[in-house]
């Protein structure tokens, strides 16, 4: 076992990750956090989470940005909205997960081959690019980029969509891409 | 009424049965829905946990083009697309500058779009529970499902947030709408609107089979023999877990267009039967 420090040094707190949140309407609303738990409860992936929706929004006000941004927890979130439409303090906890997903990848600070965030990335750029998914060439993609043959088995996904003719390789794409792209890059200037 | 349809990805590739059944059943209590030209993907989940505004755009773009084709509604079948689509209009509605840098961006990018109102999103249970309504197309089934025991499954994204037409946890419009169609409805399934773990249980496996194994468990547990979906997500989840599954398995998950269109005693092909790896019992 290796020897480690379990706990921070005040000093070693950094609050910028708050400061930052606070500056978006969503994520200036975890100051009205009151710590109850209710998200936690009712998440059904909190179970999986390296730190559970409650305290996670405990670390960004404690200073622990650095812990939050490269957390599995922002990544297991599934977007149900069941923390969002229970949290007593109506704090929009989905949203913020979703800033905070944006931070991490922007950042590189996401856990490295975790295939969630790939899938993420893989789906922006697809989309982008082409203007719609081709979801088996993005199956590729990820299989590619992560090692998740290792945790996953991907038979019995293809062989529902092969023995139900669901499974299509044809690339989808709508008539102009170009334009479109055209339109979110206008649209990544303008948003910053 | 005028009708603008936003299949999404997954309705033209693992969602097919989906998009058949959606159609056989609008066309078979008279409804037109005309699909939205060159259409894009909505972004999903992923485009947001990259791109907040982007993933505006993307449905805006879409909201634009049903308003071209003078359509009132649009009508998104995916719980994702419906949830991103609403998204958008209401930020479109309710967040000026959010509102003028769309309008402006698109403008600039070669379009002609007069910044004027966009069609309401509605997901095609709501088109058939509000503006159709249950007596209507109770007077459109031809072959009751007697006997049958459907468990109703919302998930989650097409009533939360936004729960204008139902409740966000305790969900009920499904249930009156299988109702009409004769089965008996499993109403008081606790985990209606529990998450099957969306495009997260996709790529990681654990908790997929565990928050599926869960649903399909509980669904047994009350006597049901099929579970009715309305998302893409959840009916591929479902079905693919059970394959997994010791002992749990084999319980055909159907899309409600599917339940709804053989109580309107429409033919199996039409609604794309042969697309479920489980099939129900009772077919025409
Ligand atoms: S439910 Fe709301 S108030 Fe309670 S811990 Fe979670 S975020 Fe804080
Ligand atoms: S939205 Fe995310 S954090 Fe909230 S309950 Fe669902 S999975 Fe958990």
């Amino acid at each position: 076992m290796e020897i480690k420090r379990t706990i921070a040094y005040e000093g070693e707190l950094d609050k910028s990750l708050l400061t930052r949140l606070s500056a978006l309407p969503e994520g200036n609303l975890i100051r009205r956090c009151i710590q109850c738990g209710t998200c936690s409860g009712v998440c059904p992936l909190s179970i999986y989470m390296d730190s559970s929706p409650r305290k996670l929004i405990a670390l960004i006000r404690e200073g622990f940005g650095k812990e939050v941004l490269s957390s599995f927890t922002i990544w297991l979130c599934s977007s149900c909205y069941s923390c969002t439409v229970s949290c007593p303090q109506e704090i929009p906890i989905t949203e913020i997960m979703y800033a905070l997903k944006r931070m991490a990848l922007e950042e590189k600070t996401y856990p490295r081959r975790f295939p969630v965030p790939v899938l993420a990335r893989e789906f922006y750029r697809m989309v982008f690019k082409e203007g719609r998914n081709t979801e088996a060439l993005l199956v590729l993609r990820l299989l590619a980029k992560t090692n998740i043959l290792k945790t996953f088995s991907y038979l019995p996904m293809g062989l529902n969509l092969m023995l139900t003719r669901r499974l299509s390789l044809k690339k989808e794409k709508i008539s102009r891409p170009s334009q479109l792209r055209k339109f979110l890059e206008a649209i990544k200037e303008v948003g910053k | 009424m005028n009708l603008a349809y936003y299949p999404g990805c997954s309705l033209k590739g693992t969602g097919k049965a989906y998009e058949k059944s959606t159609l056989a059943v609008f066309s078979a209590l008279g409804l037109e829905l005309q699909e939205i030209p060159d259409w894009n993907c909505c972004g999903a989940t992923a485009y947001m946990a990259v791109d907040a505004l982007a993933s505006k755009a993307l449905s805006f773009r879409n909201l634009v083009l049903a308003q071209k084709m003078e359509a009132k509604w649009v009508v998104a079948p995916c719980s994702a697309c419906y949830l991103n689509l609403f998204k958008a209009r209401k930020e479109y509605l309710d967040n000026k500058p959010t509102r003028e840098k769309l309008c402006r961006t698109l403008k600039k990018t070669g379009w002609e779009y007069e910044c004027s109102g966009l069609p309401e999103v509605l997901h095609p249970l709501h088109v058939l529970t509000e503006l159709v309504g249950l007596e209507k197309i109770r007077e459109k089934i031809r072959r009751p499902l007697k006997g049958l025991r459907v468990v109703p499954y919302y998930g989650c994204q097409l009533v939360r947030p936004y729960d204008g037409y139902d409740d966000p946890v305790h969900p009920v419009k499904m249930d009156l709408l299988l109702e009409v169609t004769g089965a008996e409805v499993i109403s008081d399934y606790p985990l209606k609107t529990r998450c099957c773990g969306a495009s997260v249980a996709g790529v990681l496996e654990e908790p997929g089979l565990n928050l599926n194994g869960a649903l399909i468990k509980e669904a047994k547990r009350r006597g049901g023999e099929l579970i009715a979906t309305v998302c893409p997500l959840c009916q591929f989840n479902l079905e693919t877990y059970q394959r997994k599954t010791e002992n749990a398995g084999r319980m055909p998950i159907l899309y409600f267009t599917q339940v709804l269109g053989l109580a309107l005693g429409l033919e199996g092909k039409a609604l794309g039967m042969e697309h479920l790896l489980y099939r129900p019992r009772l077919e025409v």
